[in-house]
């Protein structure tokens, strides 16, 4: 497909904002959006879906809980139980109170870094990946919209700078 | 714009009419810029004290830990002493930046990236004395439960020390990944602003390629909640397992339910001076004082106080319940804290932790630059008292009045405590001048609604 990508500049988040309902409610279709820091509402006015990066936390930290419970279970009561003080872990149950802090840990630790390791994946972050904000200044001051282009290129262009673009540059999509 | 507004009551967080061009340029400056002579100044001396330390290190390790003052009475003495401390400064860091987010504390934005900072060097402090208190250093991975050679050998999980290394190295890695998904924004912002191909490079590998897209900021906000989450209870449960390793004990003085709380309060205490200790110098440095206000560090001034104050509430109850309890052993333990041979420490830690945080009460005193610094090493030395208290007068006299004896530290005990304050104050000056110290695009995402310039014309218009 030899589509075709308008580069819209804007300088101010409610600008952009603004813009980008705008180019919604006209059935534009946005490609993506470069910001210097969350937006607030943006994703909602992009019609971005609700991301489930907690609901994988609640899982992982089942995970953890699990894989504590089982390890502790194995390691003190199975393999090698001790009388320790006169306290013999002869049960899990009786012995669990000083299982407790070891259990709540390894939930966290599970909950905290598969979590975040899901949202490096997802989000495709990781060392040596190169950046792709189509110009630098996204991090600086400057939001950068990228709009599909969909019949008359002259008429988007128009709407584009009534909305208060500062800068539109035209490119090729090229699908990731 | 009314979606930014916030009353006129509230003071700005951001002063000096900053837009979003200006915050990028003055969060990228120490980076972009060669430091002065005085932070040269300052790095040698850290370098020196981590030298010395690391030498002192390197003796106990090659001689034995009977290089220490330790005796057969008082087996546990500065390293645990300095273990708890540097663990109850690294508490500040994962408060501000997680409990003041649940709690939607917008000036949390200008100090949290420091304050974690702070976190992960001193914990990384406090980890080195267990590990050095092993005499060999080297096995420290037989904490972990691992399969091993001598069958069924496993860690014990009963053990309050063995809930410190799953407590301490599931903060120490939690609040490293907090502080670093935080950090990628602000990375990109410098990588993208770089000129000198090498520094590109370098901030683009730390970047991780963050490009700020809409997708990525969302996620990016939710994992910033659930990491908060996640780090509160843990945050609180990490001293409170470190109390674990007193209060566990049968040892009058540390046989009581009350430390879990009376130890966190005192973390934060000790977390928050020490923040205010690094952060007034480092926004007079960095020419940061737009940022880092005089109402920060009123605020910061207000939490020491009431942890203070909480801290001071405890010490009495402790004494309160030895002696309501009726147990003479307990009672004594403390009669002899407060008149026995350390009552010079116990009285320099009443001092410094209960009576200075009180003078915080004068609106005049708690938005005093040069006071706020005095007290917050004030209230840092006596944290280091109350630890030094609650271990070594709890120890020195026991059961047998025969083995009742004093701890005197060595040069070595000293020299590795000297060492991890410069092996600290090494990490946060490299910090200092590399990384982006205010976490720049949260305080971007809040300049419309704190910063003064819009706030302004809110008001006016």
């Amino acid at each position: 497909m030899d589509e075709k990508l308008i580069h819209a500049v804007y300088d101010d988040d409610d600008v952009l904002l603004s813009a980008v309902k705008e180019l919604r409610n006209a059935k534009y279709q946005i490609k993506d959006v470069f910001t210097p820091f969350p937006v607030h509402g943006l994703d909602e006015a992009l019609g971005l879906r609700g991301t489930r990066l907690a609901v994988t936390a609640f899982l992982y930290g089942i995970l953890g809980f699990s894989v504590a419970v089982a390890m502790i279970y194995f390691i003190m009561i199975v393999d090698w139980p001790q009388n320790i003080g006169g306290k013999p872990s002869f049960s899990f149950m009786e012995n669990l109170p000083a299982f407790v802090p070891v259990i709540f840990e390894m939930t966290v630790f599970f909950a905290a870094h598969l979590m975040v390791i899901t949202f490096y994946l997802r989000s495709k972050l990781w060392p040596f990946k190169s950046p792709e904000n189509p110009i630098p200044s996204t991090t600086d001051d400057k939001f950068l919209m990228q709009v599909i282009v969909k019949g008359d290129e002259d008429k988007l262009n128009n709407m584009l700078t009534k909305t208060g673009a500062v800068e539109l540059s035209m490119h090729k999509n090229e699908s990731e | 714009m009314g979606s930014h507004y916030e009353s006129p009551i509230r003071k700005p967080l951001v002063t000096g009419n900053k837009s979003y061009g200006d915050v990028t340029v003055d969060i990228a400056r120490a980076v972009e810029n060669p430091p002065n002579k005085q932070w040269f100044l300052a790095f040698g001396i850290a370098l020196a004290a981590f030298l010395w330390g690391l030498g002192c290190i390197i003796y106990t390790v090659s001689t034995g830990i009977g290089v220490w003052g330790l005796n057969k009475t008082v087996g546990w003495a500065w390293d645990i002493t300095n273990f708890v401390w540097w663990v109850g400064i690294g508490h500040a860091g994962t408060l501000i930046s997680a409990v003041l987010l649940l709690f939607r504390q917008k000036w949390r934005m200008a100090i949290n990236r420091s304050a974690e900072a702070m976190t992960i060097f001193s914990v990384i402090q406090a980890g080195l004395f267990p590990i050095i208190h092993m005499g060999r250093p080297w096995l420290a991975y037989w904490v972990l439960p691992i399969p091993n050679t001598y069958g069924s050998l496993w860690v014990n999980f009963n053990s309050p020390l063995l809930w410190d290394v799953f407590a301490i190295s599931t903060y120490l890695s939690v609040s490293l990944v907090f502080w670093w998904t935080g950090l990628l924004p602000d990375f990109a912002m410098i990588r993208d602003r770089a000129i000198k191909p090498f520094q590109k490079k370098i901030y683009s590998l730390l970047s991780f390629g963050w490009s700020g897209r809409a997708k990525d900021w969302q996620r990016f906000e939710e994992v910033s909640l659930v990491l908060a989450g996640l780090a509160t209870p843990l945050v609180l449960s990490v001293h409170t397992i470190v109390s674990f390793d007193f209060a566990t004990s049968i040892i009058p003085g540390w046989h009581t339910t009350i430390f879990p709380p009376y130890f966190v309060a005192g973390a934060i205490f000790s977390g928050f001076a020490m923040v205010n200790t690094l952060l007034i110098i480092m926004r007079k440095v960095s020419r940061l004082e737009n940022y880092i206000t005089i109402q920060h560090i009123e605020l910061m001034n207000i939490v020491i106080m009431i942890t203070g104050s909480i801290v001071g509430v405890a010490y009495i109850t402790e004494l309160f319940i030895a002696w309501y309890s009726g147990v003479e052993y307990e009672q004594y333990a403390f009669l002899n804290r407060a008149t026995g041979p350390y009552w010079w420490a116990y009285w320099a830690m009443m001092t410094c932790n209960v009576f200075s945080p009180q003078l915080m009460w004068f609106k005049k005193l708690r938005t005093s630059i040069m006071f706020s610094f005095i007290i917050s090493i004030v209230v840092n030395i006596g944290m280091w008292f109350e630890r030094f208290v609650i271990i070594v007068t709890s120890l020195h006299r026991d059961y047998l009045p025969s083995s009742w004896t004093m701890f005197s530290p060595t040069v070595y005990d000293i020299g590795i405590f000297i060492g991890t304050i410069g092996f600290f104050f090494v990490l946060f000056l490299l910090y200092a001048r590399t990384f982006p110290v205010i976490a720049q695009a949260e305080v971007k995402s809040i300049l419309k609604t704190s910063g003064d310039k819009f706030k302004n014309t809110h008001t006016n218009g």
